[in-house]
């Protein structure tokens, strides 16, 4: 349990600390990577708590998705980032401010709370034992049958981001030769072929 | 020192935290902001896995994965808008971002 103890104050200690570069390195590209790294980090906190699919799928999905986006995003634009911070100082006080009371309210709230009686009665799926199913097969024996239209859901929401995305993104080079099909089925032997006659030891001009 | 529940609530509430004062401290910088955004989304996830594992209650993983769903397609969006900005006004400087009026 010791070992365990210790773990959780690394990860989360590794988490802080990256979310915290996250917003305060000088660089993008470090922002992304420290995002990474906070990122696997609260997969080792996920795997600590016995979540280890939706663990993997933070790594899988996060990192090697959104992460990876955000990266290709900050190097292909080329912008000036130097000037973008100009003004950081300026809204320091205000979002210090800001964030520290949130911080501490949240504090606040952590420290008088208690769990009702009566909520363990409202427990709608109840996680079976861990030595007879593991992790993954109690999610999938729930997600695909009891939440399945949740399910379907996420799916038309990646659906429509995809084409969202692909619609906002995509534009039509001119000068770019692309095949037309309507064009070339419309052609017809008129349109298409020239017939010459060639006179004997004369070429064609 | 037992790792209980008001520990992770707590990690997430530092993290939730961080997300608001980059918004604020990174006014100018979308990608920081989207960051940001993706922070706090992980911060809720924290807070949902932790309920959900220590309550026995496997609905709350379920939400999370829904939640990673939304999460990715947001970022998705946003950067291809912000793609879409780049190429049409060759900044991305929040403050310039007034086009519609609004």
């Amino acid at each position: 349990m010791a070992i365990a103890g210790l773990f959780f104050y690394l990860f989360s200690a590794i988490t802080v600390a990256a979310a915290f570069m996250v917003i305060a390195s000088r660089n993008p590209v470090h922002s992304v990577l420290f995002l990474i790294l906070a990122f696997f980090n609260s997969a080792g906190l996920f795997i600590l708590m016995g979540a280890e699919f939706l663990a993997m799928i933070l790594v899988v999905v996060y990192v090697g998705a959104v992460a990876v986006l955000f990266l290709f995003v900050v190097m292909m634009l080329d912008i000036d980032f130097t000037e973008l911070r100009q003004g950081m100082l300026q809204y320091l006080p205000v979002g210090g401010i800001i964030g520290l009371i949130l911080l501490v309210e949240l504090i606040f709230v952590l420290g008088s709370w208690a769990l009702s009686p009566e909520a363990v009665a409202t427990i709608a799926d109840k996680a079976p034992e861990m030595a007879n199913v593991t992790n993954t097969e109690a999610i999938g024996r729930i997600l695909y049958t009891k939440y399945v239209y949740l399910f379907q859901a996420a799916g038309i929401v990646l659906l429509i981001a995809m084409v969202g995305a692909i619609v906002l993104t995509l534009r039509h080079k001119e000068g770019v030769k692309r095949q037309s099909i309507p064009q070339q089925v419309a052609r017809t032997p008129a349109t298409a072929i020239e017939v010459r006659k060639v006179k004997s030891g004369e070429g064609l001009s | 020192m037992e790792v209980g529940l008001s520990h992770y609530l707590t990690v997430a509430a530092i993290i939730f935290s961080i997300g608001i004062f980059g918004i604020f401290l990174n006014r100018k910088n979308v990608i920081i902001i989207l960051m940001s955004i993706e922070l706090m989304l992980l911060a809720v996830n924290i807070n949902l896995v932790a309920f959900s594992t220590h309550l026995g209650d496997l609905m709350g993983q379920v939400f999370a994965l829904l939640v990673l769903t939304v999460a990715a397609g947001e970022a998705a969006i946003g950067l291809a808008i912000l793609v879409a900005y780049h190429r049409n006004r060759g900044s991305i400087a929040v403050e310039d971002i007034n086009m519609m009026k609004g």
